[in-house]
C-alpha cells in the first residue's frame, strides 16, 4: 500500500475550556477522498483547519508528504513554508466562496494571483491560463475580466476552485462546498468536483453535513459527534451498514426523495 | 485448482441501536472457498443472506467473527481486518461488484459510467470508452442514450448499463447480484453469455440468481445459504 | 532666487531645526536601520509637528534630524521651489535652523522633495529626502497592516503583479503613471512616493542617499546609495516611461518631465519642464552660448 499523504494522531483541540475534537487519528493515502460528516458542533470543521494546516491543535500531529519526499511534521515547518505549501502543493475551498475569492480584482486575477505568487512574469501565459480553468470549471472565457462580484453563487464557488487548482495542489480540502447552493448548482458543481479529483488523481478532504454528498464524493467516510470519531470505514460500509448507534441514526434520518 | 477466496468460519448479525438494540442473526460459522475459474450459484429463500453475503465479501457489510481472504496481488487480504484504502485497491484491480441496482449519479452520462472503472485502472480514456461502446452494443442499449444520464432510463436499461460497467474490466473475482432479474430473453442471454466468456478466461464468480434456469446455465456448483445457519 | 547665508539668525526658544536632540537620535536610528535593510519600512515615533498631517511631516521630520548647520538645503514641490508648499518649509526651516537655502540643485546638500526627483544627476554628498502620504504599496490590494507585514517578511509579492494585471486586462497596458511600485536590492518592495513612474530610473544606482519620511503613517525607508532599484512588470509588458510629443516650450528639453500649461480658454496650451531650477539653467546656458555665438 501506498504511503499517505496526509496523517495526523490523536489531534485534541479545545476553545478555552470548550472540548471541539478529541483524539483523532486518521491516514489518507493518495488519490483517495475522505469524508467527514456530522452534525454542527461535531467538531469537523475544526479538524479541517488543524489537518490544513490554518489552526494549531492543542494536542497531536500532523504531517503532510511533500511532492516526492516522505512524512513532514507540520509544526516542524516554518511558517513561510506553510504558507507556500498553501499557495502550492495544498487547496483550500470555503464554503462561502467570497472567503476564498478576492471580490475586488477580476476573474482572471483571481486565478492567475497563485502564478503571479510563485513567480510567473508572463502576462499573456497567465492569461491563457486563466481562460484554461475558467473553460474547466464551466464558466465561460469571456468573463475572465469580470468581477466575482457580478458572478452567480455557483459561478463564485467554481472560479474559488479554479483558484485553487491552477497550482497543480495534491490536497484539496472542501469546508462544504455546496453549502448555501440551489440543488441544480449543487449537482453540476458536485459533477465538476468528482471529474477533477478524478482526472488530476487530487486526494481530499471533505466535510459535509450531507451525506448524499458524501456518498458522491469521497471513498472513505469518518463520522463525528461530539468532537469524536464514532465510526470509520468505507463510504458504503458506513452508510449501508453503520454499526455506530450515531451513524445510524444519521443514515435512517435523510429522507428519501 | 486455486484457490482465490476463502471465507472462513464467518459470522453476521445486525444490531438495530435505534429499534432497542434488536439483533438480526444472517449466519453463523459460514465455510466457503472460491477457485479460480468456477462459477457459483448462491442459492436460498428470499431474506437467507445471499445478497448479505456478497456485501461481505466486498466489504459494504462489516463481518462479525471470521476471516475473508481474498487473492490479490498474490497476496491474501483479509477483507475482515483490512484498512479500507487496502480495500479500495482490491476492489480497484481484483474485486469486482455488480449490484442490484444501478446507483444512478444526475448528469454522468451512460458512456462514462461504463468506461470509470477502466479509467479508474489507468487506461486510457479512448480506449476504455470504445470498450464501453462495445459493452452497450452488446447489452442492445441504443446509441442516442449513451451520452444521456440513465436517470430517466427504464429498470431494464439501467441494469444493463449497470452490468456493462461490471463487466467493463476484467476482474479475477467477480459478484453478481441478480444479473438476469428484470431483462427479457435475448438481453438474458446476453448475460449469461458475458458471465460464460469471463469464467472461461479464468474468472472466478459467485451470483445470485432468481431464476433456477439461468443457475444452471452458468454455475459450475451451488452454494446454499439456508444450511449455514446456526441452529437456533 | 539664489542661495543665501544665514540671515537673522535662529528664532528664539526653538531647538536646532525645532526638533530636541533626543527625538533626532530616535530618528536617526530608524534611519540606520532603514538604510541597513533597503526599501524595508521602519516605524518611528513620528512627533507632532507645527503642520497638520498630509503637508510633509514625514519629509520635515527626517531634514530636521539629519541637517547641520554646514548644510544648504533646497525644498522642491512638484519639481518647483516657489509654490507655498516649498516655500513654507524652506522658511521653516530658515526660522528653526538658520541654515542657508537655494533654488540650485548642484549647491544643495539636502534636498527635501514631494512628489518629484530633480532632473540633474545627484552626487555622493547629497541627500534626497521624499515627503511619503502611504508607504505601503500594498494597502490598496491588502487593508490588513498584519497581512501585509506577513507579506513583506516573506517576499510575498504576487498581488503586488495581481495590481499590474488588472491595469493591462482592464486598460490594455499597465495605467499606473506615479507612486510605480518597485523592487530594491531585489528584496523589498517599496512605494517610491507619488512620483510620477517618469523618475523611477532616475532612483536606480543613485550616488546620493534616498531618504523616505510618512507623518501620519510613522515610517521610514530608504535606498543607500548605488543601489539596485527596478521598476515592477512583466516579460511581456515591461516598463516605460512617459513620452511627450512637444520638447519643452522654454528651454526645449526633450528628456525631462514636463508639466502641461493651460494659456487661455481657447484650449492652447504649452509644455514646460516641471523641474524649474534644471529649465533655467538650460535657458541660462543656452543665452550664454548665443552671446557667445553673437560677439563671435
Amino acid at each position: 500500500m501506498s504511503e499517505p499523504i496526509l496523517r495526523c494522531r490523536e489531534i485534541t483541540h479545545y476553545y478555552g475550556r470548550q472540548m471541539a475534537c478529541q483524539n483523532i487519528s486518521l491516514d489518507l493515502h493518495p488519490g483517495e477522498v475522505l469524508g467527514i460528516v456530522g452534525e454542527s458542533g461535531s467538531g469537523k470543521t475544526t479538524l479541517l483547519k488543524i489537518l490544513a494546516g490554518q489552526l494549531k491543535p492543542t494536542d497531536g500531529i500532523v504531517a503532510f508528504a511533500k511532492e516526492g519526499g516522505s512524512l513532514t511534521l507540520l509544526h516542524e515547518m516554518s511558517e513561510p513554508e506553510i504558507r507556500l505549501l498553501a499557495r502550492t502543493e495544498w487547496a483550500f475551498v470555503h464554503q462561502n466562496p467570497r472567503d476564498g475569492l478576492r471580490m475586488s480584482v477580476s476573474a482572471g486575477a483571481n486565478i492567475g494571483e497563485r502564478l503571479m505568487a510563485i513567480g510567473d512574469r508572463h502576462y499573456g501565459n497567465i492569461r491563457a491560463a486563466a481562460v484554461h480553468w475558467l473553460k474547466q470549471v464551466e464558466i465561460d472565457a469571456e468573463r475572465i475580466d469580470d468581477l466575482p462580484r457580478t458572478f452567480s453563487g455557483g459561478m463564485q464557488q467554481r472560479l474559488q476552485i479554479a483558484r485553487n487548482l491552477v497550482t497543480s495542489p495534491r490536497l484539496v480540502f472542501m469546508d462544504e462546498p455546496t453549502g448555501g447552493l440551489d440543488v441544480s448548482v449543487q449537482a453540476r458543481l458536485l459533477d465538476l468536483i468528482r471529474g477533477l479529483v478524478r482526472t488530476l488523481g487530487l486526494s481530499a478532504v471533505v466535510v459535509t453535513h450531507d451525506l448524499a454528498v458524501a456518498r458522491l464524493l469521497s471513498s472513505r467516510l469518518i463520522v463525528m459527534q461530539g468532537g469524536k470519531v464514532v465510526e470509520s470505514g468505507l463510504t458504503d460500509q458506513v452508510l449501508e451498514d453503520p454499526q455506530a448507534p450515531y451513524s445510524q441514526l444519521l443514515v435512517s434520518s435523510i429522507l428519501q426523495v | 485448482m486455486t484457490p482465490v477466496l476463502k471465507i472462513t468460519n464467518a459470522s453476521k448479525t445486525f444490531c438495530l441501536h435505534l429499534q432497542g438494540k434488536t439483533e438480526i442473526e444472517v449466519f453463523d460459522g459460514l465455510d466457503f472457498t472460491l477457485h479460480e475459474g468456477e462459477a457459483v450459484g448462491l442459492s436460498g429463500p428470499s431474506g437467507a443472506g445471499k445478497s448479505s453475503l456478497l456485501k461481505l465479501i466486498y466489504g459494504t457489510y462489516p463481518v462479525g467473527a471470521g476471516t475473508v481472504e481474498i487473492r490479490h496481488d498474490q497476496c491474501w487480504v483479509d477483507i475482515a481486518q483490512a484498512d479500507p484504502s487496502e480495500i479500495i485497491a482490491v476492489r480497484r484491480r481484483t474485486l469486482g461488484y455488480v449490484t442490484q441496482f444501478l446507483r444512478v449519479i444526475p448528469r454522468v452520462p451512460c458512456l462514462e459510467i461504463v468506461a470509470e472503472p477502466l479509467i479508474e485502472r489507468g487506461v486510457d480514456r479512448d480506449a476504455a470508452k470504445a470498450r464501453a461502446r462495445d459493452l452497450l452494443v452488446r447489452l442492445n442499449i441504443p446509441e442516442k442514450l449513451w451520452s444521456l444520464s440513465p436517470l430517466t432510463f427504464s429498470g431494464g436499461e439501467q441494469q444493463r448499463v449497470n452490468i456493462a460497467r461490471g463487466f467493463s474490466a476484467l476482474y479475477p473475482v467477480l459478484l453478481l447480484d441478480e444479473p438476469t432479474a428484470s431483462l427479457d430473453p435475448e438481453n438474458r442471454q446476453v448475460v449469461l453469455d458475458l458471465i460464460s466468456e469471463s469464467v472461461a478466461a479464468g474468472c472466478a464468480m459467485i451470483g445470485i440468481f432468481h431464476d433456477a434456469r439461468d443457475r444452471a446455465a452458468v454455475a459450475t456448483r451451488q452454494f446454499d445459504i439456508k444450511s449455514t445457519r446456526s441452529a437456533a | 532666487m539664489t542661495t543665501t547665508s544665514a540671515q537673522s539668525g535662529q528664532a528664539k526658544g526653538y531647538n536646532f531645526a525645532y526638533l530636541n536632540e533626543q527625538t533626532k537620535r530616535m530618528i536617526r536610528r530608524a534611519i540606520l536601520k532603514a538604510i541597513a535593510i533597503p526599501g524595508y519600512q521602519v516605524p518611528f515615533a513620528s512627533r507632532e509637528m507645527p503642520m497638520p498631517y498630509g503637508w510633509g511631516t514625514g519629509g520635515v521630520q527626517v531634514t530636521a534630524s539629519i541637517l547641520t548647520p554646514e548644510d544648504t538645503l533646497k525644498v522642491i514641490d512638484q519639481g518647483a521651489d516657489d509654490t507655498t508648499n516649498a516655500v513654507s518649509i524652506r522658511k521653516f526651516f530658515t526660522k528653526t535652523a538658520n541654515v542657508p537655502t537655494t533654488t540650485h540643485t548642484e549647491d544643495a546638500s539636502i534636498i527635501q522633495t514631494r512628489h518629484r526627483i530633480p532632473e540633474q544627476t545627484l552626487r555622493e554628498d547629497q541627500v534626497l529626502v521624499y515627503q511619503v502620504p502611504i508607504p505601503e504599496p500594498l494597502r490598496f490590494l491588502e487593508p490588513r497592516e498584519t497581512e501585509t507585514r506577513k507579506m513583506h517578511a516573506l517576499s510575498e509579492y504576487g498581488l503586488m503583479h495581481v495590481k499590474l494585471y488588472e491595469d493591462i486586462a482592464r486598460h490594455g497596458h499597465i495605467a499606473t503613471t506615479y507612486a510605480y511600485p518597485v523592487s530594491v536590492s531585489g528584496r523589498y518592495v517599496m512605494d517610491p512616493s507619488p512620483t510620477p513612474k517618469f523618475d523611477n530610473p532616475k532612483m536606480d544606482q543613485m550616488p546620493a542617499l534616498q531618504l523616505f519620511g510618512a507623518g501620519r503613517e510613522k515610517r521610514i525607508y530608504a535606498v543607500p546609495p548605488y543601489t539596485e532599484v527596478k521598476s515592477l512588470d512583466f516579460e511581456d509588458h515591461p516598463f516605460e516611461v512617459q513620452k511627450w510629443s512637444e520638447p519643452c516650450a522654454l528651454c526645449g528639453a526633450r528628456d525631462t518631465f514636463l508639466d502641461e500649461v493651460v494659456l487661455d480658454d481657447e484650449g492652447r496650451r504649452m509644455f514646460c519642464c516641471s523641474d524649474t531650477d534644471a529649465c533655467e539653467a538650460r535657458q541660462k546656458a543656452q543665452k550664454a552660448g548665443q552671446a557667445l555665438d553673437e560677439a563671435s
